[in-house]
């Protein structure tokens, strides 16, 4: 086994920024807006770290797809602790059409390229909240996947999974090589402090273009629209009882 | 200040103007506040006192790391879970 780990992350608008709709409804406003490293991939970067500390893995690769701006993303994963970076070059119309299938597709091709055994990904990307790229990874590559991971615990050439489902925690045991996701209760992400920028600076990163990997971008999904979504109706007090069951017989409710 | 001590603040002061990017009231207001912080200090000279001071700055640093975590986990946990019961 190589002991190689691939970390994918996503540059999106940042967690805290308010979220304008552009006015022709093509899409959302990104220009000049903050961006930083998707939540998620934050999880699955730190447990990738943690696990080359514990001296389970031994290498911890960070791959994001992309504009020129996605460096900055590997760069806080190169300060988090990752190894090396590896930056897919996505720009223009290509990347307002990159999505799951797309990264996947790219994921894949460098998994078997870097021999990685584990991919950690973050469960979904707050931008567009697809939740699928673990999965078609998966489904690619033919491997095992445990998604909304909330516990990871390696043991010889099998990984025990704790995930998050809505009945409760599944435990499940699955082979090596496997796709990983990471859901919110996994572990706290560390903050890539100035000091572990700086000496970040040295590691590598990589830049390819899909067009290396053999990988076609060809969406076969077309965006129509982007709204906002319907403002929410102001509330209305009333003063009795009877004021009460008389509006909701009047909005047919009773 | 003694040579030693004058790197560890400026190492200090450019960390904190570093987290404070992600400060949620503004990076600007972050930075005011941490400027008269250390200007009000300026005047120190005593080494027991700075090294006092600088402790006291990595131990706000490690208040604000806790503060971004939780606010991120938080807004995350709102957004994406169930409330519990």
């Amino acid at each position: 086994m190589s002991g190689r780990v691939l970390v994918g992350v996503k540059r999106v608008i940042d967690y805290a920024v308010k979220i304008r709709v552009k006015p022709d409804n093509t899409g959302v406003v990104t220009d000049g807006v903050k961006h930083s490293m998707n939540p998620f991939c934050e999880i699955a970067v730190e447990e990738a770290v943690k696990l080359k500390e514990k001296k389970l893995i031994k290498e911890v690769v960070a791959v994001s797809c992309g504009p020129q701006q996605s460096q900055e993303t590997i760069r806080t994963a190169l300060a988090m602790g990752a190894d090396r970076g590896i930056h897919v070059e996505v720009s223009g119309k290509d990347y307002e059409n990159l999505g799951p299938l797309q990264v996947s597709k790219i994921l894949a091709a460098l998994a078997k390229k870097e021999d990685a055994q584990l991919i950690l990904l973050g469960k979904q990307a707050i931008d567009d909240d697809c939740n699928q790229t673990g999965q078609m990874t998966a489904a690619l590559l033919d491997w095992p996947q445990g998604t909304f991971a909330s516990e990871v615990s390696l043991e010889g050439d099998k990984i025990n999974l704790v995930r998050e489902i809505d009945g409760g925690l599944e435990h499940i045991k699955i082979n090596t090589p496997a796709v990983v996701t990471a859901d919110l209760r996994l572990n706290t992400p560390r903050y890539a402090t100035l000091p572990n920028i700086m000496k970040a600076k040295k590691k590598k990163i990589a830049t390819m273009k899909p067009a290396d990997l053999g990988v076609d971008l060809t969406s076969r999904l077309e965006v129509l629209k982007v709204e906002e979504p319907p403002q929410r109706q102001a509330g209305m007090k009333v003063e009795t009882v009877e004021d009460l069951v008389g509006k909701l017989k009047e909005a047919g409710r009773i | 200040m003694a040579n030693p001590l004058k790197t560890e603040v400026i190492r200090l002061y450019k960390n904190l103007l570093y987290l404070g990017r992600d400060y949620p009231q503004g990076s600007a207001y972050f930075r005011q506040r941490l400027k008269s912080a250390f200007m009000k200090n300026k005047d120190v000279t005593d080494p027991e006192k700075i090294k006092q001071l600088v402790a006291r700055g990595d131990f706000v640093i490690k208040e604000l790391e806790a503060l971004y975590f939780l606010r991120k986990y938080r807004a995350m946990k709102k957004r994406y879970y169930e409330p519990e019961k």
